[in-house]
């Protein structure tokens, strides 16, 4: 199934992209899952998610938890915990 | 209700015009303004660039917005954000409220602007004088800030 993933502020640096698409594979299911799929993809996605605790993730642009499923989202967001106002 | 984004600035005045034109139902309107401070933390500022995420952004606001509405009765209200580079000085966000009675509005506004803070997804990207670059980290005390409207309304 193909998702869109979107990056912002430093992850978006870090990994040099603000967006791709992906197909994910058999087993990737929450929000967990995809984090440790992305970082073996190589290092600047390591580098991006070498801290884990300090990335916060929308799916289908609403705020969720790393248990949070995939389901059939067509949108993934990672971004550091938001800074606005 | 409603929200928007934008690069450019905004006339608070206007927005209070525009918001209460007209309405003889409206006993108290609190304004909030926040703008860019000339240092953050001690480190002086050149200038910060807001980053948010189009779509969500308005979801989320227009979320907090509904549940201000379900907490205090709010006859109306305004958040405006704007995003890009902006300098000292410069306006960065203008929360309105509007109720009955100043209480309400008092309150909402602050729940709004806690809330916008922990929640709406911006980042700040600040530049220093000597064109250092630093992302701005979230800090506990609007966690906390936010934290205090959890549990039963009111």
């Amino acid at each position: 199934m193909s998702i869109k993933i979107l990056y912002f502020a430093w992850l978006r640096e870090k990994i040099g992209k603000a967006e791709e698409t992906a197909d994910l594979p058999a087993g990737v299911d929450t929000v967990a899952d995809v984090i440790t799929w992305l970082r073996e993809r190589g290092p600047e996605y390591k580098d991006a998610f070498a801290r884990p605790g300090v990335v916060r993730a929308a799916v289908d642009q609403v705020h969720v938890q790393p248990a949070a499923s995939i389901g059939k989202a067509r949108e993934i967001a990672f971004f550091p915990p938001v800074t606005g106002g | 209700m409603s929200v928007r984004i934008q690069h450019g600035d905004f006339d608070i005045g206007a927005e209070v015009a525009r918001l209460a034109g007209g309405r003889t139902d409206l006993g108290a309107i609190v304004t909030f303004t926040g703008r860019v401070r000339a240092e953050n933390d001690g480190a002086p500022l050149m200038s910060m660039t807001l980053e948010h995420y189009p779509g969500m952004t308005e979801r989320e606001l227009t979320r907090v917005e509904d549940e201000a509405a379900k907490r205090w009765p709010l006859q109306a209200s305004l958040i405006v954000h704007r995003v890009g580079t902006l300098k000292p000085g410069d306006n960065i966000v203008l929360v309105i409220t509007a109720s009955a009675h100043r209480g309400d509005a008092f309150a909402s506004a602050e729940f709004l602007m806690d809330y916008l803070k922990t929640h709406a997804p911006f980042w700040k990207n600040e530049v220093g004088p000597d064109g250092q670059v630093r992302w701005v980290e979230a800090r506990d005390s609007d966690d906390r800030a936010a934290a205090r409207w959890t549990g039963p309304p009111r």
